[in-house]
């Protein structure tokens, strides 16, 4: 007989749960999910060695252990914390925790741009909710900001360093999902930065999924580069058998109409890739830039979207579209149009295909096209 | 058929409230029946009304001020320098009942930056102005303090085409270009203070 696995018992926000030796306090409390598991922003379960690094999962443990009941003298990273037997964990019940956490969030956004109107992650950035959710009105920062001019790496991905959090989660995809990473962390402290060593570019077939890991902004997608905000495209689910091997092929689909705006990795709930078969989905840059328009793909159905997500928004679930009965009550005729909009609109001309177009749309574009 | 009392038939007919009132059907007196008395009663009425302050105005050459909350055409800001404020950023479009605005954002390009004020801007910006409600929902939410609803309303029109209002009918003359006509699209209403 297979030799019995050892479990823990941790108390969580006072719901017990067995888990596992050596499962961490933030994987214990996704086991039971919604508010209890704390935000993480760099900790990712697909990349190994991530977390650790930006503090928004500290919880408070108010019992370390059976054997040794007494509390933590700190609030501690959930993420880098395992569970031990009779652990109890206070995370949104804890008011030390709330506190500290919008303190994190205060220091995340000392030096961040707060562009969400220009950013192409607005509405689907982790730093956002957070923010919202955990943060405090306002900053005590009263010194100007680093800045940075953003950077191009490689033909498909937009560095805005001004947005990055360090999190470290896309120099892991680099080391543990391409064979040579030319991108890491420079300069300590104050000036780390991410940066391509001479600006090299990034050509690698799987570097597109730094995208996705990116929490926030500062990794973007060149091709979908200001051509739309995320919550005025349509995700849907779709696959293709794709060769490239550890390519998963089932992607998301980000629709507007019938033309693909966006290729992106399957989502989870906590926004992380989704897993298939136990293996993370992470999809090629074929894949993720190439692959544009809806015959390349298989669609499977609307991907389904929190409903507290501004991405849901136009999107009704169990939409019936009722009857049309024109023609019936005009005995067959048409209705007589007293104007089409695309006769006089200038935005959304149906010759005008945004999604074909390489990088971002520029004056000249529209210059054509008038 | 069998005929129905008045009572029988407010009762049959549900009444949705609880003060209908049956009519009278008394003969009239002599004094009604005389029907003079009547309309001098009602002439007078309407003599009366000469002598009080008329509640009309002559439009167009009168206009009445608008209330400091009124709601009218929408114009997009510019900055001091004469940039555009709008970075398409869309949460106008979003936050928008009645689904009028559309747009297209662009990236400026270098040598642009004179004409718009972020990296991002909108190339196209539309509002339908059937669709819209004014209800200025666009405005409260415009992070870039970029649109407005000004004190004029959209001008009639014989052809729903002329309601489909672009960039060049929306946005404010230029400060340093053109200067008087921004003033005067300005307006002279006191700044609200922040
Ligand atoms: S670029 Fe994005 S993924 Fe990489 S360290 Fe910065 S925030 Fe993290
Ligand atoms: S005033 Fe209201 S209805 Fe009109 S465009 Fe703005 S948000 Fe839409
Ligand atoms: S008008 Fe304001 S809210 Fe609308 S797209 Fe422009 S900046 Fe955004
Ligand atoms: S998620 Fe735990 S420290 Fe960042």
């Amino acid at each position: 007989m297979a030799e019995e696995i050892k479990t823990f018992k941790v108390t969580i926000d006072n719901i017990t749960i067995d888990v596992p030796a050596g499962t961490t306090v933030l994987n214990a409390a996704r086991q039971i999910g919604g508010e209890v598991a704390p935000p993480a922003m760099c900790y990712y379960s697909k990349l190994q060695g991530s977390g650790g690094k930006c503090r928004t999962c500290l919880v408070e443990v108010a019992a370390g252990s059976t054997a040794d009941p007494r509390p933590m003298p700190k609030l501690v990273a959930s993420c880098r914390t395992t569970v031990m037997d009779g652990m109890i964990v206070k995370n949104i019940t804890s008011d030390k925790v709330k506190d500290a956490r919008a303190g994190v969030v205060e220091f995340l956004l000392l030096n961040h741009p707060l562009d969400c109107p220009i950013c192409d992650q607005a509405g689907e950035c982790h730093l956002q909710d957070l923010g919202y959710e955990h943060g405090k009105e306002g900053t005590r920062y009263e010194f100007a900001r680093r800045t940075f001019e953003k950077e191009d790496i490689g033909p498909y991905i937009q560095l805005h360093m001004t947005r990055c959090i360090l999190c470290y989660r896309c120099t892991y995809v680099a080391d543990q999902l391409t064979d040579k990473r030319v991108h890491g962390i420079l300069d300590r402290g104050e000036h780390a930065e991410i940066s391509t060593y001479i600006s090299k570019a990034i050509d690698n077939d799987f570097s597109g999924n730094m995208i996705d890991v990116c929490p926030v902004g500062a990794l973007t997608d060149r091709t979908f580069r200001f051509k739309n905000r995320v919550w005025f495209t349509k995700p849907v689910d779709a696959h293709r058998t794709c060769d490239t091997p550890g390519c998963c092929g089932n992607v998301t689909l980000w629709l507007r109409g019938n033309e693909v705006f966006r290729v992106t990795a399957r989502k989870d709930e906590w926004g992380e890739v989704q897993s298939f078969d136990g293996k993370p989905g992470w999809i090629c840059n074929t894949c993720r830039f190439e692959k544009k328009k809806t015959v390349d793909w298989v669609i499977e159905g609307v991907t389904k979207v929190n409903r507290h997500s501004v991405i849901s928004q136009g999107n009704y679930e169990n939409l019936v579209m009722p009857k049309e009965t024109i023609q019936e009550v005009m005995g067959g005729r048409e209705p007589k149009l007293l104007m089409d909009i695309h006769d006089e609109s200038e935005v959304n001309k149906p010759g005008v295909h945004l999604s074909e177009i390489a990088g971002p749309a520029h004056s000249d574009v529209f210059e054509e096209n008038r | 058929m069998r005929s129905l009392s008045k009572a029988q038939i407010i009762t049959y007919m549900q009444a949705l409230t609880n003060r209908a009132k049956q009519v009278e059907r008394k003969p009239m007196t002599l004094l009604e029946r005389a029907y003079l008395p009547a309309i001098f009663k009602g002439m007078a009425i309407t003599f009366g009304h000469m002598f009080k302050k008329r509640p009309t105005i002559n439009y167009p050459e009168v206009k009445r001020p608008f209330s400091p909350v009124f709601r009218g055409l929408h114009i997009l800001n510019r900055d001091e320098e004469g940039r555009e404020n709008c970075t398409a950023c869309g949460l106008c479009a979003v936050a928008c009942p009645a689904e009028a605005i559309t747009m297209e954002a662009a990236e400026r390009k270098a040598g642009e930056e004179n004409l718009y004020r972020e990296e991002k801007y909108a190339a196209k910006y539309e509002i339908n102005m059937l669709r819209c409600i004014f209800c200025g929902l666009c405005e409260e939410a415009c992070p870039k303090d970029a649109i407005y609803l000004s004190e004029t309303f959209a001008p009639a029109n014989f052809q729903r085409k002329g309601f489909i209002y672009g960039k060049d009918d929306l946005l404010i003359p230029n400060p340093i270009t053109e200067p008087e006509a921004f003033a005067e699209a300005r307006g002279n209403r006191a700044q609200v203070a922040r």
